[in-house]
């Protein structure tokens, strides 16, 4: 994973720091996060019109590539795209058995043909994103859709738009990521955005079998009883237990589970009154999250999805208009060579 | 060096040939839309003068701009805000600077995009010329034909200050 770090600066910035790709929040400083967030505010407000469409991306074609299944975020990535005006490719792909550098150079050599100009990418394999953006043809830009256990980075700018939309900003804010965070990309996403922008403290809530080894490196403390870290709490962000992904026993049972870090009615009182809820989705009722909670009023999860929509218009209008300048660039280069 | 054009004096021409307007159109009740940021302010300014009770709309015209395959995304795009319907409204559009139309029509594109309006009257304090567009305004506060090394740029929001730029080039 650091091999991945080392190049995703100069990989998805263009060289006066606009974004061009959107692959991982490593590397990203505060003001172009602000500049994502404060973007989506404006696609906020298209969202509410009778029209929600904008010219933006006309003519343009954006291929969603989903090699691994996904409703919500490709439903509403295939909405973002559309809202921008962009023609919308979408292509499941199953991938359990085949050689997977070899069918994804094959697939992207095909897409190409067709003239795209987006990708936008989800993967099983860490970095798979990274790949495809070190060849895909220069002007197409790659939108990182979730990569195995690496990176989830708009699902967690949606995220970060939420907290700002209730909380105003970042300062002083207390947040905390509760559940099994070894499997998942949105809680790495996550700690890396809420680093950046500032936030006071962040925690992860888990048993330990449920958190990655080098866990505090990523910026946060541990805390693995969940009614001392709910303390003080500004948000907490539950996540989804991935029993798919689990190998091995590294639960008790899901009753077990849901007693010592499923959070309900009793146990977010231990949180500030006005603590929100928020969950990445699908939730599963019972297992991490109350239902009386999910739906209760400092529940924002459906706030989440659509905060999702105007955070991936923000992200592909920015990154297309990254890979605009560059092109322009390049023929003003061109012109004076 | 910069010069300073008489502001109020172009702001009561403006009024003059809005009221002229609205009275000839028949047109009792209109909603005033200002393009960001000098046309926002001028919209303040109209909607006091006019004595409309209504709030006026601001529009953010960078999603509509016909060169982003040119030069990109504007960074700084702030949410548009119209707080009234425009299906079958007579409007009133205004913007500081009309030059080559191509933000008019952007900003057109917008308004149809929230609903059909009934009418739109066009309102800008200064027209340059040069338009690239058949577009032309109803209402104009000056004319003005500047030199290659002139700029004309209004401050605001208060007070509203009409400038005229040499830079020297």
């Amino acid at each position: 994973m650091t091999a991945i770090a080392t190049s995703d600066t100069a990989l998805q910035l263009t060289r006066d720091g606009q974004l061009k790709h959107f692959l991982t929040l490593d590397g990203l400083q505060r003001p172009l996060l602000t500049d994502i967030l404060d973007t989506a505010d404006s696609f906020i407000e298209v969202g509410e019109r009778t029209i929600k469409k904008v010219p933006l991306l006309r003519g343009r074609t954006v291929v969603n590539l989903f090699f691994e299944s996904s409703t919500r975020t490709r439903s509403t990535f295939e909405l973002a795209a559309k809202r921008l005006s962009a023609d919308v490719l979408n292509l499941d792909i199953n991938t359990s058995a085949t050689s997977k550098g070899e069918s994804l150079s094959d697939t992207l050599l095909n897409l190409e043909a067709m003239a795209s100009d987006m990708f936008v990418v989800r993967h099983s394999q860490s970095g798979a994103p990274h790949f495809i953006a070190q060849s895909v043809t220069p002007g197409v830009a790659i939108v990182n859709a979730g990569d195995g256990r690496h990176a989830h980075p708009t699902q967690a700018m949606l995220d970060m738009l939420t907290i700002r939309q209730h909380k105003g900003s970042f300062e002083g804010l207390k947040v905390a990521i509760v559940g099994d965070v070894l499997h998942s990309r949105v809680a790495r996403s996550q700690i890396a955005a809420l680093n950046t922008l500032g936030v006071a403290e962040v925690r992860v809530i888990a048993p330990g079998t449920l958190l990655p080894r080098d866990v505090e490196s990523l910026g946060c403390k541990v805390q693995y009883d969940m009614r001392a870290g709910l303390k003080d709490l500004d948000v907490v962000i539950m996540l989804r237990l991935q029993r798919e992904r689990m190998q091995g026993a590294l639960l008790p049972s899901e009753r077990e589970f849901y007693r010592l870090y499923g959070l309900n009615t009793e146990k977010l009182a231990l949180a500030r009154p006005d603590c929100i809820v928020m969950h990445p989705g699908p939730i599963n009722r019972g297992v991490e999250i109350e239902s009386a909670v999910a739906d209760g009023p400092q529940s924002v999860i459906l706030n989440q999805v659509t905060n999702g929509i105007a955070v991936r218009m923000a992200v592909m209008s920015m990154a297309m208009s990254g890979q605009v300048a560059e092109r322009t660039r390049g023929q003003a280069e061109g012109e004076q060579a | 060096m910069t010069a300073l054009l008489d502001t109020d004096q172009l702001l009561n021409e403006l009024e003059a040939g809005l009221r002229e307007q609205l009275t000839s159109r028949a047109v009792t009740s209109p909603a005033l839309i200002g393009i960001r940021t000098g046309g926002v302010w001028l919209a303040d300014a109209m909607n006091k003068r006019l004595g409309l009770e209504q709030p006026f709309g601001e529009l953010d015209i960078s999603f509509y701009r016909d060169d982003f395959s040119r030069i990109g995304l504007n960074p700084r795009v702030c949410p548009s805000h119209l707080p009234f319907e425009t299906e079958d409204r007579d409007i009133i559009l205004i913007d500081d600077v009309i030059m080559s139309g191509r933000t008019i029509r952007a900003a057109m594109n917008e308004i149809f995009d929230y609903g059909r309006p009934a009418s739109i009257i066009l309102c800008t304090l200064i027209d340059l010329g040069a338009r690239e567009l058949p577009i032309q305004p109803d209402v104009v506060g000056r004319t003005l034909s500047l030199q290659s090394h002139q700029r004309v740029k209004l401050q605001g929001p208060a007070p509203l200050k009409l400038e005229l730029r040499e830079t020297g080039q």
